[in-house]
């Protein structure tokens, strides 16, 4: 089982992008598009319970698709840069496909009998 | 501080005239030349960040025909630190803006004059202050081949005597940060 999460804040125009990337990295793996977790942070304090870092924010079982280092909690359009360097509102669709497939991987690691968990 | 005249601009009406300094407190204003893109943006906003290169280098390729380009940050720098007047300067210093002066518009009256939306928002102005253009740099701030189309060709037609085409676009971006 994995678990896909979007968490956006409506101020910032991406998250349609961002969805709709998601989803299709989601088919192209054999899980279902449609059970994207979405949530709207609506708050700053939403934000900083949330640990949301900016808009859109993708997490595949509580992890960050990408690493948000030290940003602060806020509501704000997320700065992501693509694997070539450019800037883009949203994450590079090649790390949000290796996100989904380690935790894939991982499921089905853990799923086949006597997988080591050392 | 920001110096304010005329009302809400939209295509062919006159835009508002301001004054307003650069990171290093030299004073723009709008008009002169043959055409002047008052372009809003900012430090933290992704869609600003990943236009920027296309509108630095319309102001290189259209300065010698006496296109003018002013970028404004009007965002509210007490919520959003990375759009401080250092943060500004520190941008200008590592050579983000060459030849295109960045302004700070800490009261926001110049972003409230102008109806401004989004970084970016931009307005492009002909020799008489009137709003030829408004709206994105160009379709898709994801791909950089699109080489900000609608702004040049908005100004091919200014510096032509025409009208552009599209006259206005649906500007694209990030809130501007008001203060609450």
């Amino acid at each position: 089982m994995v678990r896909v999460e979007l968490l956006f804040w409506a101020g910032c125009p991406s998250h349609p992008q961002a969805l709709a990337d998601l989803r299709t990295r989601m088919a192209l793996l054999g899980l279902d598009p449609d059970r994207v977790e979405i949530r709207e942070i609506g708050s700053e304090s939403e934000a900083e319970s949330e640990r949301f870092v900016g808009s859109p924010t993708i997490r595949v079982n509580g992890a960050d698709v990408v690493d948000p280092a030290d940003r602060p909690a806020a509501l704000t359009c997320r700065v992501y840069h693509r694997r070539d360097g450019r800037v883009s509102p949203t994450p590079d669709p090649a790390d949000v496909h290796d996100a989904l497939m380690a935790a894939l991987a991982a499921a089905t690691g853990a799923a086949q009998p006597g997988t080591s968990r050392s | 501080m920001a110096t304010i005249e005329d009302a809400a601009p939209a295509v062919g009406r006159t835009a508002p005239d301001f004054s307003l300094p650069d990171t290093e407190g030299t004073v723009h204003e709008p008009g002169g030349g043959a055409a002047t893109v008052v372009v809003f943006t900012c430090n933290h906003c992704p869609y600003a960040l990943a236009w920027h290169a296309r509108i630095v280098a319309v102001a290189g390729d259209y300065a010698d025909r006496g296109v003018r380009v002013l970028a404004i940050n009007s965002n509210d720098a007490a919520r959003y630190p990375d759009d401080s007047l250092e943060a500004m300067r520190a941008r200008v210093q590592s050579g983000d803006f060459e030849g295109v002066p960045y302004l700070s518009d800490a009261s926001q009256q110049v972003a409230h004059a102008y109806d401004a939306k989004t970084t970016p928002d931009v307005f492009v102005l002909d020799p008489d202050r009137v709003v030829r253009y408004r709206g994105a740099v160009d379709a898709d701030q994801d791909n950089p081949s699109l080489n900000a189309a609608w702004l040049r060709s908005a100004l091919d037609a200014v510096l032509a005597g025409r009208n552009p085409e599209p006259a206005e676009t649906a500007p694209v971006g990030c809130t501007i940060k008001w203060r609450r």
